[in-house]
């Protein structure tokens, strides 16, 4: 849980003199006490009722001085339970295969934290020393180059906000059973956060493209030299060779020095550590762009280069493992975003999808980036399935469950931006469940 | 009352604030060109160059057999991807050829992968896990060779090389339709 929906007590007061809601001062014994207190004042007679010092109604971290400024902040030690979720397939053999996902249950805005940040790697995050690494441009070009990070960092840059989400997020809500965790566990290959660096436009402008360059072999210098093949179309539109996350250098966990982004595109394909762009004639058929990251479907055949992640949108609050303390006044709020451009609209239903009804959009709607959607919801007491369902400026909208099902292969594990849905009991639980 | 001149002071104002707005939008992008790339060596350049696309290009010199690949596979291979490619506790290496169009599918290098040429690649960038890169050209192609075999994709004594891995044709080479460009989902 998080302290927004803590309820807010002040240490060394009395609770049953707190002012709430439930139990306002009335305006008469208002100006009864101001009376007094303006009394007092003018007198100069200290009641009896006032302290001697102002300690005895302060907190406890009112009257000792507070630690010294660290020199990289840390959040709340009463945050720690905020965490991301750390799953290793391998943890013997191959510590460094995983996804580690964000607790988007505990996200309240649309910033992703940089240390909250998802992250997959295919083996390990390396540790790069930024003077020896180099980033290679060649294949079809005039000019073979070069460069060093210092360089790089001489270069104009650009500021988004976007979105990135693995192709396997949601994969674990196409288990044969709903899975009882997080929301997080379930949702969250998903961040949002600001990136800085250079229109990869620029870089290729330099090398100068050769007759047939058509697409991009990006290779990772991580130890799976992770590599996928990316159109010319999108290296010359919005890709970004990436330096800075949220205002500081790249985290090594998201490709510091150096990462290749593709807004909108699925995260895979956004080579961290990249050390390689090769200029070729055609797709190179890595190894996570044929075996892995494709779409079987129920034929037996596969959709391969399946990039744009879909639009989608998922309730955090309330979600998964939650329990609501009583009916009444609750906000269903929760996160939205598609690979095709802004969020225009989404629909909240809290009768499992028979009827819907508009969210707010909060925050700056940005294309390839996350919104936040909030509904004012007045609970009953009967039990009801929460769903959200968000449509983009294009006009696509987000699949039901047994829609998105129909279109593939019964192993299907990635690109799943089907509506999810969370029950909630009579006694306040809420649960995950397939509607 | 405005006369001429003040009322084209007010439009060259006017004009300069939105020339402003409009050259600082947000969308605009860096017109300088710092060209600090530095001319790459060529030799450099094809060390580095390790992907290799379906026709083979850049496959390197050496060889291998499915036969001589045994030996790199239990030594190198086996811990993980299990005796003759059976897997556990990682992927499965063989089998599910004919599977893909039913209710159980199998996915695998045999039943799955369009290319020759990607096994190669990802083996000689990425495998084993615990020591990537180690294995000579010739210990790729023949641990390529041996997964290919098992498979009954290539015989026992047939040799991989820079010329023949390319020329392997793939149970499942039909089996992907490319969403590029992108259709709507």
């Amino acid at each position: 849980m998080t302290s927004s929906s803590r309820r807010y007590t002040i240490p060394g007061s009395d609770p049953a003199r707190l002012v709430t809601s439930a139990n306002p001062v009335g305006r008469r014994d208002f100006l009864r006490t101001g009376a007094a207190i303006a009394s007092a004042a003018v007198s100069g007679v200290v009641g009896a009722a006032v302290p001697a010092r102002a300690a005895e109604s302060a907190a406890p971290w009112q009257k000792v001085p507070g630690t010294p400024a660290g020199a990289y902040g840390q959040p709340s030690e009463f945050e720690k339970s905020v965490t991301r979720h750390v799953i290793r397939a391998y943890p013997e053999i191959a510590p460094g295969v995983g996804s580690t996902l964000s607790p988007i249950q505990s996200f309240h805005g649309t910033i992703t934290p940089s240390g909250l940040h998802f992250v997959r790697n295919h083996n390990g995050t390396p540790s790069i020393d930024p003077a020896q690494h180099r980033l290679l441009i060649h294949g079809l070009v005039k000019r073979p180059l070069m460069f060093t990070v210092a360089a790089l960092s001489r270069y104009p840059t650009i500021t988004r906000t976007y979105f990135i989400e693995c192709a396997g997020n949601s994969g674990r809500n196409l288990a044969p059973q709903p899975q009882q965790i997080s929301a997080g566990v379930l949702h969250g290959l998903i961040s949002n956060t600001e990136w800085t660096g250079i229109p990869l436009s620029l870089l290729l402008e330099e090398a100068g493209l050769e007759p047939g360059a058509a697409w991009l072999l990006a290779e990772g210098a991580d130890s799976a030299s992770m590599s996928r093949s990316v159109p010319m179309e999108k290296a010359l539109d919005d890709a970004m060779i990436a330096l800075y996350q949220n205002g500081e250098r790249l985290r090594p966990d998201q490709g510091y020095p150096v990462r290749l982004f593709l807004p909108g595109w699925e995260g895979n394909m956004n080579v961290k550590w990249l050390r390689r762009l090769k200029v070729t004639d055609g797709p190179t058929h890595t190894k996570d762009e044929t075996s892995k990251y494709t779409d079987p479907l129920r034929d037996g055949k596969a959709l391969q280069f399946t990039y744009e992640m879909g639009v989608k949108s998922v309730i955090t609050q309330p979600s998964s493992g939650m329990k609501l303390d009583g009916y009444g006044f609750h906000e269903i709020s929760g996160m939205a975003w598609s690979g095709a451009g802004r969020i225009r609209r989404v629909e909240v239903s809290t009768d499992g999808g028979t009827t819907w009804k508009d969210a707010a959009l909060h925050g700056q709607q940005l294309s390839k980036s996350v919104v936040r959607f909030r509904f004012p919801w007045e609970w009953n007491g009967a039990p009801a399935v929460l769903q959200s369902r968000a449509t983009d400026e294009k006009g696509n909208v987000q699949p039901a469950r047994a829609v998105w099902l129909a279109r593939y292969a019964v192993d299907a594990r990635f690109h799943n931006n089907s509506i999810a849905s969370w029950e909630l009991g009579a006694d306040g639980s809420v649960k995950n469940v397939y509607a | 009352m405005f006369t001429p001149e003040r009322l084209a002071g007010v439009v060259i104002v006017a004009g300069l604030m939105s020339s402003c707005a409009t050259s600082r939008t947000e969308e605009s992008l860096p017109s300088a060109r710092p060209n600090l790339g530095l001319a790459a060596d060529p030799t450099l350049v094809s060390a580095w160059d390790i992907s290799i696309p379906p026709n083979g290009a850049g496959l390197p010199p050496g060889s291998g057999t499915a036969k001589q690949g045994a030996l790199v596979y239990v030594a190198k291979c086996q811990s993980c991807h299990g005796e003759r490619g059976a897997g556990k506790p990682m992927d499965a290496l063989v089998g599910g050829i004919g599977s893909l169009a039913t209710d159980k599918p199998v996915r695998t290098v045999g039943s799955f992968w369009p290319y020759a040429t990607t096994l190669f690649d990802y083996v000689r960038r990425a495998m084993p896990t615990t020591a990537p890169m180690s294995l000579t050209n010739e210990e790729v192609y023949a641990v390529s060779a041996y997964i290919l075999n098992i498979n009954g994709i290539v015989g026992e004594n047939d040799i991989m090389n820079a010329q023949t891995l390319a020329g392997v044709k793939m149970p499942n080479r039909d089996g992907f339709i490319s969403d590029w460009p992108a259709r709507r989902r």
